[in-house]
């Protein structure tokens, strides 16, 4: 048999488009990279990362960060308020979803048609237009600075600032917090001894109470002992000045408000379809062996359905995360918005955005890995 | 009733309860809706829909507006034809969508047409829409005569309006890119978008299924990538690194580099949702197109496209949605936008500081409402007519 032409061969032909393929995109990189230099050579620019010890220039609103320091400074600052954002997003985001896809789903008709209408509305409209909208039309009327609203006289609430009672600690409160951790954990390791023995047993368990019980009676012994080291501290106007409580700018609470409501709109579809997509035979069953109402949810639905939306609501997660970037439109000084600013000070945008990007894509992949390592644990067994 | 609202006690109260915040809301609704001054949309509406569009420039925006209603209109007749003919040779039935089931449809985006001719000062508008439908009617009316080979090759429409809408605008001294502003650059960017980053993703789907591991990884950090970043980072970078990759007398304008930045940006995201397509079609169809004797390129084409790219219409819809919405973010980089313009509305000196926002925003939103609203609802009854799911 003859063998065919080596350009028709196709272990060649595989190989030969390979390394096309690679050597167009090294090619394109080198070239793109190239100008990059000459560039930034051309304007005056550094062409590494050395800018970053340089003062900043950049003033952060509502934080004691001084201009002068180095931009790194500046950049960290930035995340830490991105971090703000998302952590304290998730879990209302999370729960204002659930109870909207829940509702969806009621057979009360009034309910589910205000949730459809919630959904349907939010989810047809541009984040950024939401958090416009809450910053302007809602955050900015609040009263003047000057003036503010002070409801219950525990908050002081002002179109720059809102301020709310938190914590206020004094000395001592290292030993309690030492004492705080240890009821955590002795909580959770009772929870875990009342499951097995009820397992063993099948006596109730009564976990929630045990745990609850045991943390409580060790928190307020260590609050005793340690002599009252926390206190609560309610914001106080004095003046123009604000003393204790806790809180945060007009701008932070905008673009939390509007990002949680729009991305809640998203969540309550998951969580909708996710109940949906549980096989109608399961509820069947668990009306056979005559479970309760409560406990058909509790113990045969919600699990599979927790199942199959736990991979779409974390994708919501990092949509939430990644929308956060949208503060820079009303000037909450995120990650983002702080890059915007240091370029806007004549530091090289190539390699700051290069650093932003890079910033997000490693939140965003860290994540994915966790979610691919729950995905596999998740997996039913035998699928 | 009894039975959807108080089956039992605490349905009567969620429905008292719900009751309650329902008429709450609908008459602090009616309450500013009456109260509404909508001087300022009426001020200001040309600078929604076109930003500063030079006015003496302003019949060529007409002019695309009418290239783009009769290109449509003459596709769509030769979809329809298509269709038919499909259907006929394969000895099916055909049944044509009557005029009521058109305006069933579209309906969301006539009335919102006829409430944007209701803030206009003049009568010349409405006259002028009034003939963009009749443009309209009358292209689909003519596209019966079209020829039968150019029925089949409908992009050819599509092409010939593509250039006939650019040359309007911007042939013999007209307006280039740089001042497409206010909602119609949304509009341009969206439909522009769609058409470049769908194929850039179809390729990055087939490069991540691919069996050489060279393309496969390309595609594969690519993807991951721009998944991994928000958009306006891209934006930015489009905005003002751009510029430093390109050598320096060959800049391009703002429009087109934020353009090439959305692009880059939704083709990752479409060849995720083409992928999912791509791993719904069993693996039988690609073994009995191979059985046929079809060529690898013919079994894409032919037998594993169609099938993926049908499974996947909702989630593909929803793509072209959120970049739909995600245009307005060309703003904060300096595109005058609607949402741009909607806030310069805000700032001029006999509208400043009177808590207007919460009329031109509201306002604005509706457009991107119905826009998506309409898509969405499009991709529903694809979905269906196309049975998926149903066998």
């Amino acid at each position: 048999m003859k063998r065919p032409p080596f350009w028709r061969n196709i272990r060649v032909i595989r190989v030969a488009l390979q390394i096309l393929a690679v050597a167009v995109v090294v090619g394109a990189f080198l070239y793109l990279g190239n100008n990059l230099r000459n560039e930034l050579v051309e304007k005056g620019l550094p062409t590494d990362f050395s800018f970053l010890s340089q003062p900043t220039g950049v003033t952060i609103a509502d934080s004691d960060f001084d201009p002068g320091s180095p931009v790194w400074r500046a950049l960290l600052v930035g995340i830490k308020n991105t971090f703000l954002l998302v952590i304290v997003g998730i879990p209302f985001l999370t729960i204002l979803g659930t109870l909207i896809g829940v509702a969806r789903l009621s057979t009360n008709w009034l309910v589910a048609k205000a949730a459809m209408v919630y959904v349907e509305t939010l989810r047809n409209i541009p984040p950024l237009l939401i958090i416009l909208f809450v910053f302007n039309a809602v955050i900015l009327q609040l009263p003047p600075p000057r003036d503010p609203a002070t409801p219950l006289d525990w908050f002081v609430i002002s179109n720059l600032k809102i301020m709310g009672p938190w914590l206020a600690s004094s000395n001592g409160v290292g030993a309690f917090l030492i004492i705080f951790l240890v009821a955590v954990v002795v909580a959770v390791v009772v929870g875990i001894w009342r499951t097995r023995y009820s397992e063993q047993t099948g006596a109730h368990s009564h976990r929630v109470v045990w745990s609850l019980g045991v943390f409580a009676v060790i928190v307020l012994l260590g609050y005793f002992l340690t002599g009252r080291p926390v206190s609560i501290s309610i914001p106080v106007l004095d003046g123009r000045v604000i003393t204790g409580g806790f809180g945060g700018l007009g701008a932070y609470f905008a673009v939390l408000i509007a990002l949680v409501m729009y991305t809640a709109s998203h969540v309550a579809e998951i969580v909708r379809g996710s109940i949906q997509a549980v096989p109608k035979g399961q509820t069947e069953a668990a009306n056979a062996i005559a479970l309760s109402g409560f406990q058909r949810l509790r113990y045969v639905i919600l699990p599979q359905a927790f199942r199959i939306a736990l991979p779409p609501i974390i994708n919501q997660y990092l949509n939430f995360a990644k929308n956060t970037s949208l503060a820079i439109a009303i000037g909450f000084a995120e990650i983002t918005l702080v890059t915007f600013q240091a370029i806007g000070n004549g530091y090289p945008a190539p390699q700051l955005i290069l650093l932003l990007m890079g910033a997000y894509l490693l939140f965003s992949l860290t994540i994915s890995l966790l979610v691919n390592i729950l995905n596999r644990r998740l997996q039913l067994v035998g699928n | 009733m009894k039975k959807n609202l108080f089956s039992n006690w605490y349905n009567s109260v969620l429905t008292v309860v719900f009751g309650a915040l329902i008429l709450w809301v609908l008459y602090a609704l009616v309450k500013y809706l009456i109260g509404i001054d909508t001087e300022i949309i009426r001020v200001n509406l040309r600078l929604y829909m076109a930003g500063r569009f030079p006015s003496e420039q302003l019949e060529r925006l007409w002019g695309a507006i009418y290239v783009a209603t009769a290109t449509v209109a003459f596709f769509a007749r030769a979809t329809v034809r298509n269709a038919q003919t499909k259907a006929t040779e394969a000895g099916l039935d055909f049944e044509r969508s009557s005029w009521t089931d058109v305006v069933q449809r579209f309906w969301p985006i006539g009335a919102l047409i006829l409430f944007t001719l209701s803030f206009t000062e003049t009568i010349t508008p409405t006259l002028l829409t009034l003939v963009a439908a009749a443009i309209g009617l009358a292209a689909y009316w003519l596209g019966g005569m079209m020829p039968m080979w150019l029925i089949r090759r409908s992009w050819i429409i599509l092409v010939v309006g593509l250039v006939g809408f650019y040359a309007v605008l911007v042939a013999f001294g007209g307006v280039g890119w740089d001042l497409w502003q206010g909602f119609f650059v949304n509009i341009v960017i969206t439909v522009a978008g769609i058409s470049l980053a769908f194929p850039l993703g179809l390729m990055l789907a087939l490069g991540r299924r691919s069996t050489l591991p060279a393309v496969r990884v390309l595609s594969v950090t690519y993807i991951e990538f721009l998944r991994g970043v928000p958009m306006i980072t891209l934006l930015l970078m489009g905005a003002f690194a751009l510029g430093f990759l390109i050598p320096g007398d060959f800049q391009f304008s703002l429009f087109l580099r934020l353009l090439i930045a959305i692009t880059l940006f939704q083709s990752a995201y479409i060849a995720e949702v083409v992928r999912g397509g791509l791993q719904s079609v069993p693996k039988g169809q690609v073994e009995a197109a191979q059985s046929v004797g079809l060529s690898p390129w013919k079994t894409m084409r032919l037998v594993v496209l169609p099938q993926a790219l049908r499974n996947v219409i909702p989630a593909m819809v929803g793509q072209f949605i959120s970049l739909f919405k995600d245009t307005t973010l060309v703003f904060i980089v300096g595109l005058l936008d609607l949402l741009r313009a909607v806030q310069i509305s805000t700032a001029q000196p006999e509208f400043f500081a009177q808590g207007l926002e919460a009329v031109v925003l509201p306002f604005a939103a509706l457009y991107f409402w119905v826009g998506s609203y309409v898509m969405s609802r499009e991709s529903r009854r694809l979905e269906k007519k196309l049975g998926v799911g149903v066998r």
